[in-house]
């Protein structure tokens, strides 16, 4: 009875994630599409040779940025509250993290891909963006912030 | 005046020698293989608990290190030589020894011969990769992400534990299958069984860490191919990732399945159940690395789900075996005329460190599990992955529930292969350890959970990132993981004592504890040792999670990376 009650748990849990996942867009990060880049080429390679945010409609940016040992390019930005960031980061070196504390933003940066998440800051302060995955003798200092009037 | 003849020296010789031998589980070869992989574990856990400890020192702001020595590095020893060196050599020697008590009572020539091959061969990649990491030439971590790129020596190192493993692994094989074709009409002995099923998923998982490492890391760390393709590398090694943290569990379950029963005197609740869990840990361990790479680019969700799935299936063989060890212990309990609901519990045997350690590790396995799940879940793993949510979790899973049980296994394990008794001194001593253990997991494993949610990243030195305040506040919480860190570390020092004290007990004998089923073994089907079967759905199973992503990497490659060393 125990077992049959767990299997049945497990079953609608699976759908919940499965369904937040497909039907509600929360997918993880990722590229869908292969978009891959040549890690040697990223600071040529539009639009990551110029990095930043780029507004696409109302309150709505893409934010192109390179994360390299040890720094995240640009430095800083700037975005109105309620403003949705789609955010595109690859790295020219080694693989590095990319995580807002205090949010959902989270994922890898891997070289060779470029990866792809969305946020909607709805409150203003200050975020600080910070490499999670060790990347070398300076990864405790990789770090950078957006502010958010 | 007996007279004697001239042979009578050697006859009272042997004679002593059977003296001491009846004390002895094995004969001396025999015992003397467990023991050195025994031996040699307990001490890759002291140089990584000193690395452990300095480094939750650094991170909670209380010392810096000497300018030679670097956190990374620390971190890199620390992971090494606790989760690889630590757990393998300890579950290749526990695993051989029961291999050796079940299958009948010594060794074959052929076993043994591997056996010691396999801890050569582990033993040199230990000492190189030891000191790759001391030169400050393998700072990369145990993960060795690429496009890090550490001394070729280093992934040689990797090379020969892996594949001395596998030399172990088929030691155990073989006996199991001499074993089968002397008996052929005889179920075989449960702990034998498990011990193979683990070697299997070990040997099938493997194969992936020692394709990247081989085919990969070693041709671009000499420098004979240009460019490693990470996303590549990272699939490969998390094909092998997670089944590895079920290599450190399954010898675990071993304990809990067939070992504790006997400790408490009880009987194993089913044969059959605790071999379906085993087969279920088999098919779902492998096809599921995907969840480790949940924030990764590369792979598409679809697949990144599939893998979730089957990811949770691991819910079913866990349920079922906090279901049998529970009932086992409750039938024990009743039989000695418990009552109520809960009036069995008072009947474990709470002051014998053979069941007490492996019991609280149990325990802690409940809370872990469930963070498991969460790190599990798609979209919740976006909340905690690489913070040090993560570390938390593991350092209750394999650091507490696996570590605890090992040490339990000690107790019993050191003098039943050296022909002593444990003394009531050894068993309060080893229960003090494992309370020492408990505190310093709670002071550590707990801020690191909370702290995590916040979002405080893992494997990071210390940093306030500019004074930020989110950053600042994090600190109380890194303070209290370096006080579990200390105690914790005075846990490892207290438990090496104990292993030295162990062998200065009084001699005599020590039964090596196998369990009983309560059930005819004639109920278990057939099938389960109809290997074919097992091994082709595992294959069906990795196919089904892996062709379609994996072949569109390797068709549709990313630019590859060269080199890098940034430490």
């Amino acid at each position: 009875m125990w077992l049959t009650f767990g299997l049945v748990m497990l079953g609608v849990f699976l759908l919940v994630l499965g369904i937040g996942t497909f039907a509600r867009g929360m997918a993880p990060p990722t590229s869908e599409h292969h978009h891959s880049i040549d890690p040697e080429k990223v600071m040529e390679t539009p639009p990551f040779d110029k990095p930043g945010l780029e507004k696409i409609g109302d309150n709505e940016y893409n934010a192109y940025m390179v994360a390299l040992a040890f720094g995240f390019n640009p430095e800083k930005m700037e975005v109105p509250a309620g403003a949705t960031i789609h955010f595109q980061v690859t790295s020219p070196d080694v693989v590095h993290g990319f995580q807002i504390p205090g949010t959902n933003v989270n994922m890898m940066v891997v070289p060779g891909q470029v990866n792809h998440l969305s946020h909607t800051f709805k409150k203003p302060g200050e975020y600080l963006i910070i490499c999670n995955e060790y990347c070398g003798v300076g990864h405790q200092f990789m770090a950078t912030t957006i502010i958010v009037k | 005046m007996i007279l004697r003849e001239p042979y009578m020296p050697v006859e009272t010789k042997s004679l002593a020698d059977t003296v001491f031998t009846k004390d002895l589980t094995f004969e001396r070869t025999d015992a003397a293989l467990s023991l050195a992989h025994i031996f040699f574990a307990f001490a890759a856990l002291l140089l990584g608990g000193v690395a452990g400890v300095l480094q939750g020192l650094v991170r909670g702001g209380m010392i810096e290190l000497p300018l030679s020595i670097g956190y990374y590095q620390l971190l890199t020893a620390h992971g090494v030589l606790m989760a690889l060196v630590f757990t393998t050599f300890f579950i290749i020697g526990f695993m051989y020894s029961g291999i050796t008590k079940t299958l009948g009572g010594k060794l074959l020539p052929l076993s043994r011969k591997l056996g010691w091959s396999g801890f050569v061969l582990m033993a040199a990649g230990t000492v190189i990769a030891t000191v790759c990491i001391l030169l400050n030439q393998a700072t990369v971590l145990y993960t060795f992400y690429a496009p890090m790129k550490a001394s070729p020596y280093f992934y040689i190192a990797l090379a020969l534990l892996v594949v001395g493993s596998w030399l172990s692994g088929f030691g155990m094989f073989y006996s199991y299958k001499q074993w089968r074709k002397t008996n052929p009409s005889k179920l075989s002995p449960l702990f034998a069984f498990m011990a193979v099923v683990t070697m299997l998923m070990w040997l099938i998982a493997t194969l992936g860490v020692a394709a990247t490492v081989l085919v990969q890391f070693i041709p671009w760390s000499f420098g004979w191919v240009e460019t490693i393709d990470v996303m590549v590398s990272r699939t490969l090694f998390w094909y092998f990732g997670h089944p590895l943290v079920y290599f450190w569990l399954l010898p675990a379950y071993i304990c809990w399945y067939v070992i504790i029963p006997k400790i408490i005197g009880g009987k194993i609740f089913s044969d059959s159940l605790a071999r379906l869990s085993f087969l279920l840990l088999l098919l779902f361990s492998i096809p599921v690395g995907f969840h480790h790479q949940l924030m990764e680019p590369g792979i598409p969700s679809v697949w990144k789900y599939i893998q979730v799935v089957l990811t949770f299936m691991v819910v079913v063989p866990s349920l079922m075996t906090a279901f049998s060890l529970f009932a086992s212990f409750e039938t024990f309990g009743r039989s000695k005329g418990a009552k109520g609901l809960f009036g069995w519990v008072k009947f474990l045997p709470w002051k014998d460190v053979r069941f007490f350690a492996p019991f609280m590790g149990m325990l802690i396995f409940i809370p872990a599990g469930a963070g498991g799940i969460i790190n599990a879940s798609n979209q919740m793993n976006g909340v905690v992955h690489n913070t040090l949510w993560v570390t938390g979790h593991f350092h209750l899973t394999v650091a507490t529930s696996v570590a605890m049980t090992f040490f339990g296994i000690t107790y019993w394990l050191i003098p039943a292969m050296t022909g002593r008794v444990l003394t009531p001194r050894m068993n309060r001593l080893g229960i003090i350890q494992s309370i020492i253990w408990l505190v310093g997991m709670f002071f550590m494993s707990g801020p690191m959970h909370a702290v995590g949610l916040l979002g405080s990243p893992r494997r990071t030195a210390y940093t306030t990132y500019s004074d930020n305040a989110a950053a600042v506040g994090w600190m109380p919480y890194h303070v209290a993981m370096a006080v579990g860190g200390m105690i914790l570390f005075v846990g490892v020092v207290l438990m090496i004592y104990n292993i030295v004290a162990m062998l200065n007990m009084p001699k005599g004998h020590t039964e090596y504890p196998i369990g009983e089923t309560a059930e005819a073994p004639e109920n278990t089907p057939k099938l389960f040792e109809r290997w074919s079967v097992w091994i082709g759905l595992v294959i069906v199973l990795i196919l089904i999670a892996y062709a379609i992503p994996f072949a569109d990497m390797l068709q549709n490659p990313a630019p590859g990376s060269k080199p890098f060393v940034t430490w």
